[in-house]
């Protein structure tokens, strides 16, 4: 059935879709334009490549465009090893603590990489509490944090969650007669999984790959916590705050990281192009799991406990750390003490006022835009309305070092009224530099949210002599708060620990949020164990808020879910 | 306590050559229909015939190119929804899960900003109407799927409509309850008198409740009549087949004396009464209720026509059995009442099938 809504253009779509635009024209595609055209003109603004051609020519520049490759390629391919497993064994057999292992394995994602970083260094490192052990006992050691191994090790342990997120949602979508009818054809075991579900669960896997890779590309944390410098991001963050604004390698360096990104996710649906694989049928049973045999089972804990280990590491890391007065050359600390938090409360607690500043600005911001535009691309037909879309969704695979060197760029020159202050030092900058970087996570949501809602929910209003705008207040953002609610919060929560683009633009101590605090403590040996006690805060924080705020959604859309679904039927 | 009740006169819907296309895609092509004051109108046609766009023309959620809708007289082809006054029940209900029932009874009241005491009293005269006086305080999702549509109509029936427009309104419940829910939905409609429209892709739906039916096929409406008029006689093939199980034949029509002498090489020639006389290429129609089936050998009744052909399959239905019988190369339908143990033919075996003349109806080819 065509369904159409009544489709008058209305002047009110009009303006608030042109305020979107304006506000992605100024804070992202000028920005990044800016980026591209300094890097493609001479001083004169005449068009060359000469500075791409200068920029292969530096060896260190070379190192790093390989080593980032070399670091995104082979984060994918571990986060490939240890969710492919945990995803397949809690999906399809019968698993003690399957619900467990599935909320262990996002974990990680509340904590950023970089924070994590030192205390690995203390757990993995050559002189860590493994290789401590190993060399003890067994006479040797394991480099796993050496260089850019540990950049590898470090970021796939902790990005692994977006390939295990979305195959698992993959997994639980295939429809069950699939996989039934293979093995009523004989498919059984790794032939089963190989032939017919991860065919089909391959876009959920792509999807998620290409997010390691882009996060992984993006993160400049973590190299330089760990004292790895010859990647991409590294080498554009020190060109321009080193040598300076005006440095063309910088810009280079900038435009083959958004390069690389684009490519990352225009593969992924390259691949899957022509490919429907929505296979989920309502109403089908589910699948039945399947028993695992006793050496089977013995294989899979044994994988899933190693794994899960591992994954908690930096957090039980960073947790010593934190309560730690001495921590090298031995398995445990020395001395445990509290000071760290005294230290950290003392001095840092503007930094999370800051914090709390910023993100609620920003996410706050996200959610009216996403609902917004969600709404123009899933109720109107105003011309263009996709590009709104496209362009906020574009955000995604722009570096956040990327985007703050056009932003410095771009706004240089521009004073803020009265104060005369260069609007690059002021504090929104920050803020709205997290509204950009987290927008297509917060208009994800929304636009789910809306499109799970059928259309008639809406028109029954109209029919019943509600207005467009009386059906948006009485009946649209209702059933939307959950998803709202969740888009604010993963913005939130995201933003709370960006530091690609923050540490390009603190300019004073005074503005900085807690990620730069912990980045800044983390610079320094003595700096650690309080670096580490914001980190312990900002993970408490950011887990809390996962935790509360999803309880809120479930209790607030479990009941309405399955009337929509059923709705929309 | 109260109902209810139609405040103004019943109302007569009129649709004026409609033509309405979704790009490029012809969706209804000059439709004009009226709808007479409390009147039990359906719209009835296979799925993607344009009846449900109809009827969300009339409510005003899809815009025709050319073509106007009036009510008494008064043209609301350019009125937003919101202000037609025209109550419509959506195929899936389309309850408001964040509201209770009571308060998706109360919405369309409250957007009329009616004082506070009369949404209460409406509210619950509404839900008292559907039988579901206890349940306001509950969420739809805590209902069957019967008691929500009822909840949907109650919704719709607060705010007094002038025309009520039903999408589908049985299609998801049971079968049983199906039956059930389409005499109390007619018994509703009665009772308040408000002209009603009613679309559906089921024909016995259409046919048991419906004063009278339009049959709508390829966007273009092929029959407007009383569902006797479209069962006996039906204008073209596509009304013959949709409405009821029915055999078709081709053949030759020559005009002649009183009506009309058909030709084909199964039956031979007839001469067959009917109000449409036509000639050359034809089809004739005759459903397989009329047709009786006799032994071989034996002396069929004269004023059929009889031919002979085998019985091809059987299929046993209850209060009838039916016959596929292949005439010399013709499929023939026929049904035979079923009484305890009375003779049937089996598959294979040799019929004759006797048709009255009196029960075909001529249409052209």
């Amino acid at each position: 059935m065509t369904l159409s809504m009544t489709s008058r253009l209305s002047p009110a779509h009009a303006v608030i879709a042109l305020l979107i635009a304006a506000f992605l024209l100024i804070f992202l595609v000028v920005p990044v334009i800016t980026v591209m055209y300094v890097a493609f003109t001479n001083s004169d603004g005449s068009l060359t490549l000469a500075h791409f051609f200068s920029f292969f020519q530096l060896t260190l520049m070379r190192e790093s465009f390989y080593n980032s490759l070399y670091v995104g390629g082979m984060s994918v391919l571990i986060s490939s090893i240890i969710s492919l497993p945990l995803a397949y064994f809690t999906m399809r057999f019968q698993f003690r603590g399957s619900v467990l292992i599935q909320t262990l394995g996002v974990l990680p994602l509340i904590m950023p990489p970089f924070v994590g970083a030192a205390a690995m260094q203390l757990l993995f490192g050559r002189s860590g509490s493994v290789n401590l052990i190993l060399n003890e006992y067994l006479g040797f050691g394991i480099p796993f944090m050496e260089g850019l191994n540990g950049v590898i090790f470090v970021e796939a342990l902790h990005y692994f969650p977006f390939i295990l997120l979305n195959l698992t949602v993959a997994l639980a979508n295939i429809d069950s007669a699939m996989e039934e009818s293979a093995q009523n054809l004989g498919a059984s075991g790794f032939r089963l999984f190989r032939r017919i579900v991860f065919p089909l669960a391959m876009p959920g896997y792509l999807a998620g790959a290409a997010l390691v890779f882009l996060k992984v590309f993006d993160d400049v944390g973590t190299p330089l916590v760990l004292n790895v410098t010859n990647i991409l991001a590294a080498q554009a963050y020190f060109r321009i705050t080193s040598i300076g604004i005006d440095d063309p390698i910088g810009y280079v360096a900038s435009v083959i990281m958004v390069i690389a990104s684009l490519v990352a996710l225009w593969g992924s649906t390259w691949i899957m192009r022509g490919k429907d694989y929505a296979t989920l049928q309502r109403g089908g049973s589910s699948l039945a799991k399947r028993k695992l045999k006793p050496w089977q089972a013995v294989i899979a804990y044994g994988w899933i406990v190693l794994v899960l280990i591992v994954v908690l590491s930096p957090h039980l890391g960073i947790l010593l750390l934190s309560l730690s007065k001495v921590w090298s050359y031995s398995i445990v600390p020395d001395v445990y003490t509290l000071d760290n938090y005294v230290t950290v409360f003392r001095d840092s607690s503007g930094m999370m006022a800051n914090t709390l500043l910023y993100c609620g600005i920003a996410a706050g911001l996200d959610v009216v835009i996403g609902t917004a535009i969600a709404y123009l691309i899933l109720r109107t037909k105003l011309p263009g309305r996709q590009w709104l879309d496209f362009a906020a969704s574009a955000a995604i695979a722009i570096p956040g070092v990327v985007l703050a060197i056009g932003y410095l760029r771009t706004f240089r020159d521009f004073q803020l009224p009265f104060t005369n202050e260069p609007f690059t030092a002021f504090w929104l900058i920050i803020a709205i530099a997290y509204t950009v970087r987290r927008l297509p996570y917060a208009l994800r949501s929304c636009m789910a949210a809306l499109q799970q809602m059928h259309v008639s929910l809406e028109e029954a209003a109209e029919n019943l002599g509600a207005n467009k705008n009386r059906t948006i207040y009485r009946v649209v953002v209702p059933l939307m708060a959950g998803g709202i609610l969740a888009g604010f919060v993963t913005s939130f929560l995201t933003a709370a620990v960006e530091l690609s683009a923050t540490i390009m633009l603190v300019t004073a101590q005074s503005d900085a949020p807690m990620s730069y605090g912990i980045y800044l403590y983390m610079q320094s040996i003595a700096g650690r164990g309080p670096g580490a006690a914001l980190g312990v805060i900002a993970v408490v924080l950011v887990g809390l808020g996962t935790y509360f705020s999803n309880r809120m959604i479930r209790n607030r859309a479990a009941g309405h879910a399955a009337q929509m679904l059923k709705t929309g039927a | 306590m109260e109902q209810p009740a139609v405040t103004g006169p019943k109302v007569r819907v009129d649709i004026r050559n409609v033509n309405l296309a979704f790009g490029a895609t012809q969706v209804l092509r000059d439709i004009s229909l009226t709808v007479e004051p409390g009147e039990f109108f359906a719209l009835l046609g296979p799925s993607g015939c344009g009846k449900s766009t109809l009827l969300r023309l009339i409510a005003g959620f899809n815009q025709a190119q050319s073509g106007t809708v009036t009510i008494d007289g008064a043209d609301i082809t350019s009125i937003p929804p919101w202000r037609r006054d025209i109550g419509m029940v959506f195929q899936n209900y389309a309850l408001w899960p964040h509201m209770t029932v009571a308060q998706n009874v109360a919405f369309g009241l409250e957007e009329r900003k009616l004082p506070r005491a009369d949404i209460a009293r409406r509210t619950a005269a509404a839900l008292e109407l559907v039988g579901l006086a206890d349940y306001g305080s509950r969420r739809p999702n805590q209902l069957s799927g019967g008691q929500q549509q009822r909840v949907a109509v109650a919704r719709t029936i607060a705010i007094e409509p002038k025309v009520l427009l039903l999408d589908e309104p049985l299609s998801n419940l049971d079968a049983k309850l199906r039956v059930h829910m389409r005499t109390e939905l007619l018994a509703l409609q009665r009772k308040l008198g408000i002209t009603t429209i009613f679309v559906t892709h089921d024909q016995e739906e259409a046919l048991s409740i419906s004063d009278r039916v339009a049959v709508l096929d390829g966007g273009a409406i092929q029959q407007v009549g009383t569902p006797m008029d479209l069962f006996d006689r039906p204008h073209n093939r596509f009304i013959a087949s949709f409405v009821g199980t029915i055999n078709l034949l081709r053949g030759t029509a020559q005009k002649s004396a009183g009506g009309v002498t058909f030709e084909s090489p199964l039956i031979g020639k007839v001469s067959l009464a009917t109000d449409n006389p036509l000639s050359g290429a034809a089809e004739i129609a005759f459903r397989p209720h009329t047709l009786s089936l006799a032994a071989p050998d034996s002396v069929g009744a004269t004023d059929r026509i009889w031919v002979t052909g085998n019985i091809a399959h059987r299929e046993f239905l209850g209060e009838f059995v039916r016959y596929r019988i292949d005439a010399q190369g013709t499929d023939i339908v026929a049904d035979q009442p079923h009484f305890g143990g009375n003779v049937e033919f089996v598959p294979g075996s040799q019929v004759r099938v006797g048709i009255s003349p009196a029960q075909v109806r001529l249409l052209p080819a």
